[in-house]
């Protein structure tokens, strides 16, 4: 302690000396820099700030949570009693998140696993880049690909009257999200140290027994954290969800069944709303709902995946 | 005499078996993909040609080309680039070179995770609440690229921040010694060795920028404009909401037309994403230490 006050004394002492135009422009430059350190804490909360505000009024007035959580009757624009309940855009939301999940899920860890402990070299290489490149390919693509292709596939291949529906867009979603968390439960394979491996190795194991009953249950939390983050992906989509699922609102009972999402409600009905109606600060509402969704989702993914680190 | 035993064999046999079940789940994964951009490249690739490329829209968008489009997704891009790059590299450069490890900085961590983790419509509701209307920007291009810039931050800073790390920390020391500040030391030594790094993060984020359509539709895209735009304060059209409102909102459409949309749409995605990585390869072969 003494010899660290020293040495702040003696720079304190010679701080006269130090105030040159470099001083200045360090001091500078670190204030600029750390304004933009925090430029992702005041976008946050400005983005839960303004769409709040545009959401207050109904929040105050109109809103009901009986009906906006538990009514299926979302009618914005009826003439004799506007409603406002988001139970099936929530079930559209969720059918086909869910049904994404499924398709997105084993194939991810599958592929996953594939490339971090068994592919190496080229192979590797190649898997990697390609997954990269799946995962940018954008949302508008991916809805036209299930407008354009799958559509017609499905009316074709299961005699239904409408191919976009819970099926159309659940693949089309497991598409997109699967790049994404494969990429993310692969980083979290690497991170298992190599020592694990060469120790079970040594006694003999081999590679899948090694990988089932070392690296797995070692990475189970950062692969948990992936499944959730691709949730999260698929929750949050729009443009896909929007052009694939047939956009009308239903409780789904079949796979077959055409639905509406909550972010595609938004997508489609803020264009035509006046700013401040009724209307316009429901759909704020919803945007509220999907905000503190994903910032749940995001929370808790973090949360699973530093845990491990710190164990 | 060491010989395999019966176990040693059925292990063998399952590593084999899930050895093939695994890739054949990655290939699976990957085959779709491949069928649809063979389908995109069958059906779009007639489409384009260079008046396709370079003119107008015409006959209510059933004919023509997509050059008010194309030319308004780059403006789209560029306008988001010069608002997020500084932003995203001062933020990156903050977290790598001068955050201390505490609270704090695990907040901001954690407010970059969750900016890139809210759904793009939300962007699109703050887009909207607070540039078109807040600032008074109204639907114009820089309302739109700001709303990009900010769905698109992450992308920099998560990138920058990695090249930035991966400058040794005796390149630092020894500048320190010399008796150069810090912000010397990030100028002129950090910086130039990450400087490729953070290209290709800056590439990736034109990629995501150009295929957004959600936070554009409600800021500053049009469906359609006779018009190119004059100035920031213009709307524009752009290339990701072109393919959405010829795809789903015109009559008649013909089918090869939303295709060569599409094509060009990916092609420059794709393109973005292939010299991104190329750069990082690269990169990779050259580092010196």
């Amino acid at each position: 302690m003494s010899s660290s006050s020293r040495t702040a004394a003696v720079a304190n002492s010679l701080d006269f000396d130090r105030r040159g135009k470099d001083w200045y422009i360090d001091k500078l430059a670190q204030v600029l820099m750390f304004l933009g350190g925090i430029s992702a804490i005041i976008f946050i909360i400005g983005i839960f700030i303004f769409i709040t505000g545009e959401g207050l009024g109904f929040l105050i007035e109109g809103f009901s949570f009986k009906e906006f959580f538990l009514s299926s009757a979302w009618r914005p624009t009826s003439a004799k009693q506007e409603t406002y309940g988001i139970l099936a855009l929530v079930a559209g939301t969720a059918s086909v998140t869910g049904l994404a999940m499924l398709v997105a899920i084993p194939f991810s860890l599958g592929a996953a696993i594939f490339i971090a402990e068994f592919a190496s070299g080229k192979t590797r290489e190649f898997l990697k880049v390609s997954v990269e490149l799946l995962a940018a390919i954008p949302s508008v693509v991916w809805g036209f690909i299930g407008l354009a292709i799958m559509n017609p596939l499905i009316i074709e291949l299961f005699h239904v009257p409408v191919g976009l529906n819970v099926l159309n867009a659940g693949i089309i979603l497991g598409l997109m999200a699967a790049p994404i968390m494969t990429s993310i439960a692969e980083d979290a394979l690497k991170a298992v140290p190599d020592r694990y491996r060469e120790a079970a190795e040594a006694m003999g194991a081999t590679r899948w027994q090694v990988i089932y009953k070392v690296v797995l249950p070692a990475a189970k939390n950062g692969l948990l954290g992936a499944v959730l983050l691709g949730v999260g992906r698929g929750f949050g989509e729009t443009m896909a969800v929007l052009m694939a699922t047939g956009h009308s609102i239903n409780i789904p009972t079949s796979v077959f069944d055409s639905v509406r999402a909550l972010t595609a409600t938004i997508a489609a009905e803020l264009g035509e709303t006046a700013v401040g109606s009724t209307h316009y600060e429901a759909l704020f509402t919803i945007g509220i709902f999907l905000f503190v969704i994903t910032f749940i989702i995001n929370m808790t993914a973090d949360f699973i995946v530093r845990g491990i680190r710190k164990g | 005499m060491f010989s395999a035993s019966e176990l040693n064999h059925r292990n063998q046999r399952i590593q084999s078996l899930f050895r093939f079940f695994l890739g054949g789940m990655t290939v699976t994964l990957m085959v779709p993909v491949v069928i649809i951009l063979t389908v995109l490249i069958i059906k779009g690739g007639p489409a384009i040609s260079f008046e396709f490329l370079f003119t107008n829209p015409t006959n209510g968008m059933t004919a023509g080309g997509i050059f008010p489009a194309l030319l308004g997704t780059i403006c789209l891009v560029l306008v988001a680039l010069i608002a997020s790059v500084p932003l995203g590299i001062g933020a990156a450069i903050y977290l790598s070179e001068y955050a201390p490890d505490n609270a704090f900085t695990r907040i901001i961590n954690l407010a970059i995770i969750n900016l890139a983790g809210v759904p793009s419509i939300v962007h699109a509701l703050f887009g909207l609440g607070a540039f078109v209307i807040f600032f008074k920007f109204g639907t114009s291009i820089l309302a739109a690229s700001l709303t990009l810039a900010i769905l698109t931050l992450p992308v920099v800073i998560v990138a920058t921040r990695e090249s930035l790390q991966a400058v040794p920390m005796a390149f630092r020391e020894a500048c320190w010694n010399m008796g150069a500040t810090r912000w010397q030391t990030i100028r002129r030594v950090v910086l130039p060795n990450a400087i490729t790094g953070i290209l290709t993060g800056v590439i990736l984020e034109v990629s995501r920028t150009a295929g957004e359509t959600a936070p554009i539709m409600f800021t500053g895209a049009a469906f359609f404009l006779p018009l190119l735009p004059q100035s920031v304060f213009d709307q524009t059209m752009a290339l990701s909401l072109h393919l959405f409102v010829v795809s789903t909102q015109v009559p008649n459409m013909p089918e090869h037309l939303p295709y060569g949309v599409a094509l060009v749409l990916i092609c420059l995605v794709l393109m973005m994403n292939s010299l991104s990585i190329a750069l990082r390869m690269y990169l990779r072969g050259k580092k010196k230490w």
